[in-house]
């Protein structure tokens, strides 16, 4: 299938009034990617889509769609569609008419119109709700309706801003299920926004996150959890724990860092010089758990547990260090039960040389080039 | 209370209108009397009108040309409080502005008009100083034209009140939608706005037709005691204390105004606005 919608943003900027939102923002989508725009609120992503979208004008930069600037066309001119937060279905019209909402302003006569609506609803499967008024549907129901009326028009580029916000969480991992499905299957560009890792891990292709208005990641969901590029990606995606240290020495072996209060880190090779602080991270589920007493050498920190959460498959032990400041400890329910421990006792945990993390400033991707073989 | 000062004064003025009287008594009856003489000759006497239908023409129209005048106005204003006023507090500050008028008695606000547009008012005095009339302007007042004038003065109120409340509802994310799915402005207003705007619409009609139905202080100070309306007749009648003959009169006014309520709300499910 021909894949459409190449997005490329350049130098994007927004301003409102003496903020700046978005601070000269490069970022190419391929065609028929899904894209998820991350971070917490007030980090630019919602200004991002609405500029892609035309409803917000851009204070600086480019942007091209398929290879033509759309900087001045308005939002009916672009090749794209904007699916709501809330949805903004119109509750006077029924589900139909909303489909067709768009059709009707382009003077399509009644008949077509209405048979392309039927097409969409069909395909989100709500062809049986056709009359029914937007108040008369369950959130679910709704958002089908918004993403059919968003398709109505073929857009090369579907924008959803936080398009599962407002549902259950039971529902949300359903439509979540639904809209990658639909993607696949239409084969256009999808730009997702939402503050929740969680959803962006499920559902992308390529993962951006952004804190206060710049991009401090752009990679694969798998690249974005394994290899955080900033302190901030680490915390923000989760299962990272975030250590700081300074570098000893940095030999073909490996590179030795001291923590606060004595501690001694083995990292992998890396070319660091003595004397330079570094942060590094460390996945919460690659931590292993023993008791005190057992003799680890390096990369081990004693610690008091503080917090012990049943999750199932997992037990997420939350600890506190003297040094360290608080981790967070993922162990499977088996070695749980191999080594129960309970709030108050001092574990030791240790992690393998090669797990360590070094996370640096922004890491850059061009990403055109890294995609070309995902799919 | 509703049964005190609603139920019972109707119930009184529906027996009331059935009753007899003559120029000196009123006598408790059941007769049909009174409504016999309100429509004498009407049937009869067409394609002439009767003077009742006279009357009631005359107050339509007035009805009418008020309720399509504020009508526009009223959503006009609203529209640009709504949308156009970015702030909450400008919003406030301006619909306050809006009832400043309200501050002070109808019949000041009436009479204050007066000055203005009379044979040697501000408004004759100003356009014969520009230059563009050269004799004194004699409808500007105690016509139709200072009648309606009034009305739209005092009653405008009415219609942006419900109006704005409806279009307060409306999500704003509802006309970037539009604006997505490629509605003009023109195609947005009348596709999104006017519908959703419909409650509020027909609650501001039921206040003002109602109101004007019934006026006859307005009609009389404004029309210089020259045009008629039910109102004033009801009115006259009971000066001449023919409280039978006005209560008729009432009881047909209030299914006039009532059938147009009805068709309103047939139109229009005002409940969902309650």
């Amino acid at each position: 299938m021909d894949r459409i919608g190449h997005c490329r943003l350049t130098d994007l900027t927004k301003v409102y009034g003496d903020a700046v939102a978005l601070k000269q923002v490069d970022l190419e989508i391929p065609a028929g990617q899904y894209c998820c725009l991350v971070g917490p609120s007030g980090c630019g992503k919602t200004s991002t889509l609405r500029m892609i979208a035309g409803h917000e004008q851009i204070s600086g930069g480019e942007i091209h769609i398929d290879g033509k600037c759309m900087n001045k066309l308005a939002p009916s001119d672009r090749p794209t569609a904007m699916m709501f937060q809330d949805y903004a279905l119109f509750p006077h019209l029924n589900c139909l008419d909303n489909v067709a909402f768009s059709l009707r302003m382009q003077g399509r006569p009644k008949v077509a119109r209405h048979a392309r609506a039927r097409e969409l609803l069909s395909l989100v499967h709500m062809g049986a709700y056709e009359k029914r008024l937007p108040s008369q549907l369950s959130g679910g129901q709704q958002q089908r309706v918004a993403l059919a009326r968003a398709l109505v028009t073929n857009p090369s580029v579907l924008l959803l801003d936080e398009p599962l916000s407002a549902l259950d969480p039971f529902l949300r991992v359903r439509m979540r299920d639904e809209l990658r499905r639909l993607q696949l299957e239409l084969g256009m560009t999808f730009v997702h926004v939402t503050h929740s890792q969680e959803e962006a891990m499920a559902l992308a292709d390529m993962v951006v996150v952004m804190n206060e208005g710049e991009i401090e990641q752009i990679d694969t969901p798998q690249g974005v959890y394994n290899r955080p590029a900033s302190q901030f990606v680490a915390r923000f995606i989760g299962g990272h724990n975030v250590f700081n240290a300074t570098v000893a020495e940095s030999t073909e072996t490996g590179t030795r860092l001291n923590g606060n209060e004595g501690t001694t880190y083995l990292a992998p090779v890396a070319d660091l010089s003595p004397g330079a602080s570094v942060s590094f991270a460390v996945r919460s589920d690659k931590i292993a758990l023993s008791r005190p007493g057992d003799t680890t050498v390096t990369n081990s920190v004693t610690s008091d547990v503080g917090l012990v959460e049943y999750q199932g498959a997992w037990v997420k032990l939350g600890l506190k260090a003297p040094d360290t400041g608080e981790l967070t400890v993922m162990v499977t329910e088996d070695v749980f039960n191999q080594m129960p421990v309970q709030i108050g006792d001092r574990v030791v945990v240790s992690w393998i040389q090669s797990d360590i993390h070094f996370l640096g400033g922004k890491r850059m991707l061009s990403v055109a080039d890294e995609w070309e073989g995902v799919r | 209370m509703f049964l005190v000062f609603f139920i019972v004064p109707l119930v009184l003025t529906l027996i009331v209108s059935f009753w007899d009287y003559t120029e000196y008594a009123i006598i408790p009856d059941f007769t049909f009397r009174n409504y016999q003489e309100i429509f004498e000759g009407c049937i009869t006497g067409l394609p002439d009108l009767c003077m009742t239908f006279k009357t009631y023409w005359s107050t339509f129209k007035f009805s009418f040309i008020v309720w399509l005048l504020t009508l526009v106005i009223g959503f006009t204003v609203s529209y640009f409080l709504r949308f156009h006023v970015r702030t909450m507090t400008m919003q406030i500050v301006l619909f306050l502005l809006c009832t400043i008028p309200f501050w002070t008695s109808n019949v000041i606000r009436m009479i204050s008009w007066i000055p203005l547009l009379g044979r040697n008012g501000l408004v004759n005095q100003g356009l014969l100083d520009v230059g563009l009339i050269d004799q004194r302007l004699d409808w500007l007042l105690y016509s139709e034209f200072s009648v309606i004038l009034a009305f739209v003065h005092l009653y405008t109120l009415f219609m942006i009140v419900p109006i704005f409340n409806s279009m307060l509802r409306i999500d704003e994310s509802l006309l970037e939608a539009a604006y997505d799915a490629g509605a003009s402005g023109w195609q947005t207003l009348v596709n999104v706005v006017i519908p959703l705007c419909r409650p509020g619409i027909a609650i501001g009609s039921i206040f003002v037709i109602t109101i004007i139905m019934g006026d006859f202080i307005t009609i009389g100070i404004m029309g210089g005691q020259q045009i008629a309306s039910i109102g004033k007749v009801i009115h006259v009648e009971m000066q001449y204390l023919q409280f039978p003959a006005a209560a008729a009169n009432a009881v047909i006014l209030l299914a006039a105004v009532l059938m147009i309520i009805y068709g309103l709300t047939r139109v229009v499910d005002i409940r969902k606005e309650l």
